[in-house]
């Protein structure tokens, strides 16, 4: 009976992804060379009143050779955002759109380099009113 | 067929950077919502963007159910010489959608 019960409350509780997985997601991405802080900027706002749409922005300034941008959110139900790639006839490294942000959480974009090497930077925002996955 | 807004100048100049803003209707079902009945609401996003100038590929975008509804992106494309920009949208259930701008570069 406490077992059922506990069953039920563990479907009705919202998933949430871990920092572990968001880290073996982030190996998986660059292997075991660890992402260096710097060069990408990732901007959210500090302060999300609507979790639903929030807009972001991720780019690597007045960089050439990025192939590619990776945006993980620690604390939603899955922990991938989006991957972008830029092709030859790309300009500027940079990308905005509007995300879902389920809970206050720290959201982790990482450069990939043409030349292998890897960039990160992270944002640890406040959601006051979740997107709803309820 | 959803509605799509695109924003990009028609004309520039050789090796100028084009702002490229999309925007489509859909609903991005993330799959995580539940009915009334506590059924699953099953998964409907739009998974994979991809804009090419000309076939030779400018940007590309794999989407995940954290994209908000109606999924907007705004990115940049180098302008090489006239031609079409030709962007698609892939959703969960495999139907695509393709718009063509055709960009004169002078």
């Amino acid at each position: 009976m406490i077992g059922a019960s506990g069953l039920l409350l563990a479907g009705l509780a919202p998933a949430r992804a871990t920092e572990d997985q968001v880290a073996v997601l982030i190996e998986k991405l660059v292997g075991a060379a660890k992402p260096t802080p710097g060069r990408v900027k990732l901007d959210l706002p500090l302060l999300v009143e609507n979790g639903n749409a929030v807009a972001m922005t991720v780019g690597v300034d007045g960089e050439d050779g990025v192939r590619s941008l990776h945006v993980f959110a620690e604390r939603n139900p899955l922990p991938n955002v989006a991957n972008f790639t830029f092709g030859p006839r790309s300009g500027h490294p940079r990308v905005s759109t509007r995300i879902r942000l389920a809970t206050s959480q720290t959201v982790i974009a990482i450069a990939v380099m043409t030349d292998g090497s890897c960039w990160s930077d992270s944002v640890d925002l406040l959601v006051t009113l979740a997107a709803c996955i309820e | 067929m959803s509605r799509v807004l695109i924003n990009v100048p028609k004309s520039c100049k050789k090796g100028d950077i084009l702002d490229v803003k999309v925007l489509i209707s859909h609903p991005m079902e993330s799959g995580q919502r539940r009915d009334e009945q506590g059924q699953i609401i099953p998964r409907k996003i739009i998974n994979k963007f991809t804009c090419a100038w000309d076939g030779e590929e400018v940007f590309s975008a794999d989407l995940f159910p954290a994209i908000a509804a109606n999924p907007f992106l705004s990115f940049s494309a180098l302008a090489v010489a006239s031609g079409t920009l030709s962007m698609t949208w892939v959703d969960d259930d495999g139907h695509t959608q393709t718009e063509l701008v055709a960009i004169t570069v002078v």
